[in-house]
């Protein structure tokens, strides 16, 4: 951790992707500062180190440029602190199955919640929910075939995936109730609390 | 104990060739199988049942998707020539130019070679192919990998020959010398490294077929 001297995390509260940053800095007991950033006022600091795509989390430290966006950034964590609480498994067959599920979640099944919020017809409202459901549904077979029983798709602890979808349980639970339909059921049981 | 390496593949994919190219880099012998995306095979559809798309590499029963979680495990498993940096801070950095590259750069440019010129669908997609330009010209090397090829140059292979095979395709001049000195300049190195020349697919076949699938033939 010297190597990396002083830590800082832009980001925003509200943001999931920002939160799965943050969990895995206290799953890894890595210290840090959260700067918030205002949204409608973006910081000099945000729009200098992260100027190709302007967004949080940004991950400062004091000897090096910035890392951006929240999945290289986790495995960026993972790589300089692979000794407190290990996220991934080490065989690269492993890796890769776990690596091809977190895509999934950022590009086909979250990005479904900002689709349904913006699509204002009640026809268009109905396919997207179902999709939802479905891609709801993959994931639950996919965390059954990685937890084998135990409480996380890491097993018997947090492991990457329970990070890379467990950001987004808030924001679940909140589209769900406000669309009126339940989306995710048996993988909620698994909601780790303990990391908020 | 003999690896049993096979690639799901389609000539014309771009995400293919990032595989395809990971393997060649490596020197490791695979089985291409070449698939009718109109038909596909039952294989396919086994070794990929969530998405149903190629490239799949299946390494001794293992199946493998995603093109740049492909190109991670060859260079993981396979060691010789290095496709990522060791430096974990440089990794990252790797990781997140090829990031921009398929989100942004792909998907800007491919709306532009389908909007039949469309001005502002145009400029969107030269605004982050300019990103791009620009990190080249600080870099001031070769490849974004420096002297030899990384990551972000294979995730860039589309920008290197696909882009030109659709401005043939559909005569949109998306990527000019004048506009993109840097990036011409390095799309000519990478085609013409003799790994990448050796592994490229014909140009008059993907031009036929991007014709075609642009709605141009």
């Amino acid at each position: 951790m010297s190597e990396m001297g002083e830590i800082k995390l832009l980001g925003a509260a509200a943001s999931p992707f920002v939160n799965r940053v943050q969990f895995v800095l206290n799953l890894k007991s890595i210290k840090y500062e959260f700067m918030e950033e205002d949204f409608d006022n973006k910081s000099e600091l945000l729009l200098t180190s992260n100027p190709v795509f302007k967004r949080v989390p940004v991950l400062i430290h004091s000897n090096k440029p910035p890392v951006c966006e929240s999945l290289i950034i986790i495995d960026y964590l993972e790589e300089t602190h692979p000794d407190v609480h290990k996220l991934l498994p080490s065989d690269p067959a492993d890796r890769a199955v776990i690596r091809f599920w977190a895509y999934y979640i950022d590009n086909e099944f979250f990005p479904l919640y900002g689709r349904l919020r913006k699509t204002p017809d009640k026809e268009g409202k109905e396919a997207l929910k179902k999709q939802i459901i479905e891609r709801s549904q993959v994931l639950e077979k996919t965390f059954v075939k990685f937890s084998n029983g135990k409480p996380y798709f890491g097993g018997d602890d947090v492991g990457y995936l329970d990070v890379v979808l467990g950001c987004f349980l808030g924001w679940t639970k909140f589209v769900g109730n406000y669309n009126n339909f339940k989306i995710l059921d048996e993988v909620r049981q698994w909601r780790n609390l303990k990391l908020f | 104990m003999a690896d049993e390496v096979k690639l799901y593949a389609a000539a014309p994919s771009p995400y293919v060739f990032r595989a395809k190219l990971a393997l060649s880099i490596k020197g490791v012998k695979f089985e291409y199988i070449n698939e009718d995306l109109g038909n596909k095979s039952a294989e396919l559809l086994k070794y990929n049942p969530v998405h149903k798309k190629v490239p799949v590499l299946v390494h001794n029963g293992n199946a493998i998707s995603e093109s740049l979680v492909i190109v991670e495990y060859i260079d993981e498993v396979w060691k010789g020539v290095p496709i990522l940096p060791q430096d974990p801070y440089e990794k990252a950095i790797a990781r997140f130019w090829a990031k921009f590259i398929d989100d942004k750069c792909i998907p800007t440019a491919f709306k532009a070679f389908g909007s039949n010129g469309d001005e502002q669908v145009v400029t969107e997609a030269r605004e982050q192919l300019q990103i791009l330009e620009n990190e080249l010209k600080v870099k001031g090397t070769k490849f974004f990998g420096g002297d030899n090829i990384n990551l972000v140059d294979i995730a860039g292979s589309v920008i290197a020959y696909w882009v030109g095979i659709f401005q043939d395709a559909t005569g949109l001049e998306l990527i000019t010398k004048e506009k993109f000195p840097k990036i011409t300049v390095w799309a000519e190195d990478f085609v013409n490294l003799e790994v990448v020349n050796q592994a490229l697919p014909p140009r008059e076949d993907l031009v036929a077929f991007f014709k075609k699938m642009f709605g141009k033939a």
